[in-house]
């Protein structure tokens, strides 16, 4: 038997006029839908529809669309990004859903990301954290010759892999104290694996998690929810390395 | 230091580590209930524990740690909960994280009851309450009078219901043992890849086999068993 080239979907979608509105879940029937069409393009079908009937259309968070840029978010049937693992929204499709399911579509929920609108978030908590010391302060001048710089393979691997974080905030939505570690622990391990984070390593982490925790974020419980839900897959050793990072600039020597 | 997120998850981790090496000690010294000499060895370890200047220090320690265990996670739990005051409609959280792991408070909570009973049934009542006394043979002839706290055991352990409560309790600890041994290294920053799997199995077997000795003691005294 052939697949069905489209299906019909019941869509319970949170809907919030403003960072001060109570908001609440709409409930929209959507027909017609392409298997091969992403989440996000699902989205764009509703909102014209939602056009077309002359009501506002979905507020959400897109860029790349190409899993790349950690703008999308979406707390797809109780899962970041969908039930699909090491996937951003956009690149969830539609042939994952069965014909005649009730989607539940819901923000990110946490204090330090409050609502604007709809299903988008402020994710600004994020920049805030980095600024606090998610940088290489780098003298100007010629730029060095990248291969003097001698990095073992095994850091290299390491610190890319935990590079590879999008700040998309699955991490902190998907762990049930909402907190902000495996994030912050990639930004610290990018850093603390490489020469280049050596001269700041220590304010660094202080400054960063000292800054995670004034913003509202939670404290980590080890669950293992945010490493199951990352899109990237960066694993919950990083936050073991948060800690020995953050331990070892406490009890190391100061300036 | 200690204020910090990462600071208080230091103290849960510290002092659970102790407390399970507590467990341990205290395992080896009840596993004596189960000698078959009508309660010599017990008696004689019980009286040696509770007239040691160390050992009343490091029970006083214990003490500390538990209070400030149930302390520091009354803490992270109400700064965990402020952290999302709007919750999900949609729940699928079966499929990211185990129950227990996501429960510790739950567990937690269960492990205090039962240790509140615990230390009623026997701390309590051997501290406070005039217990029963035995006479020990000493070593070089004569011999001294003793509590005899093996007979508040195992007057204890002669009711069913007792016994249930101790298994219900045990079963409680050791799903807590389950995500709690390995989540007090992980938050040391002892989770390189290359050992973290190590030390969950070891945390596994931990959590099962050191509740099931100390589940030995009632159900084996309660059928009058012994080795």
């Amino acid at each position: 038997m052939k697949e069905k080239d489209t299906i019909a979907l019941t869509l319970k979608v949170w809907r919030q006029n403003g960072p001060s509105d109570k908001g609440k879940f709409e409930t929209y029937t959507l027909n017609q839908v392409p298997v091969n069409a992403s989440f996000l393009e699902m989205m764009d079908l509703l909102n014209e529809q939602l056009v077309g009937q002359g009501k506002s259309p979905v507020a959400f968070d897109h860029d790349c669309r190409e899993g790349i840029c950690g703008s999308c978010s979406m707390y797809i049937n109780g899962r970041a990004h969908g039930t699909q693992s090491g996937t951003t929204t956009c690149q969830l499709h539609m042939r994952h859903f069965h014909d005649g399911e009730t989607i539940t579509i819901e923000p990110w929920r946490a204090a330090p990301f409050p609502v604007i609108r709809d299903l988008v978030v402020d994710r600004s908590a994020f920049d805030t954290i980095m600024q606090a010391g998610g940088y290489v302060s780098v003298n100007t001048g010629n730029a060095p010759d990248g291969n003097a710089v001698p990095i073992a393979k095994t850091h290299a691997d390491e610190a890319f892999n935990a590079a590879a974080c999008i700040g998309c905030g699955a991490c902190v939505a998907a762990c049930k104290n909402a907190s902000a570690m495996l994030f912050v622990s990639a930004k610290v391990s990018q850093y603390a694996l490489l020469p280049q984070g050596q001269p700041e390593r220590r304010e660094r982490v202080l400054k960063m998690v000292s800054t995670m925790d004034d913003l509202g974020f939670g404290a980590c419980t080890n669950t293992g929810a945010c490493e199951a839900e990352c899109p990237k897959g960066i694993g919950v050793t990083n936050i073991a390395r948060l800690n020995r990072e953050y331990f070892g600039a406490l009890l190391g020597p100061g300036d | 230091m200690l204020r910090s997120s990462l600071g208080r998850k230091l103290m849960m981790s510290l002092t659970g580590l102790f407390l399970i090496l507590f467990l341990v000690v205290h395992l080896v010294g009840n596993l004596q209930l189960l000698a078959g000499d009508g309660g010599m060895s017990f008696n004689r370890y019980s009286h040696f524990m509770s007239n040691s200047l160390l050992i009343q220090t490091v029970s006083k320690l214990n003490f500390t740690f538990i209070l400030l265990h149930v302390l520091y996670s009354i803490w992270l739990t109400r700064t965990n909960a402020a952290a999302r005051p709007v919750g999900y409609a949609g729940k699928a959280a079966q499929a990211q994280s185990a129950w227990n792991s996501r429960n510790m408070g739950i567990l937690g909570t269960l492990v205090l009851v039962f240790l509140i009973v615990h230390l009623k049934g026997f701390w309590y009542q051997l501290k406070f309450e005039s217990p029963a006394y035995t006479t020990l043979p000493l070593p070089g002839g004569g011999s001294e009078v003793v509590v005899n706290a093996y007979e508040v055991v195992r007057v204890a352990y002669s009711e069913a219901w007792y016994v249930g409560v101790y298994l219900l309790g045990l079963l409680a600890v050791s799903i807590h043992l389950h995500h709690g041994f390995r989540s007090a290294f992980q938050t040391l920053g002892l989770g390189y890849s290359s050992y973290s799997q190590t030390i969950r199995s070891v945390g596994v077997a931990f959590a099962w086999i050191v509740p099931a000795l100390f589940a030995l003691i009632p159900v084996m005294m309660y059928f009058g068993l012994s080795f």
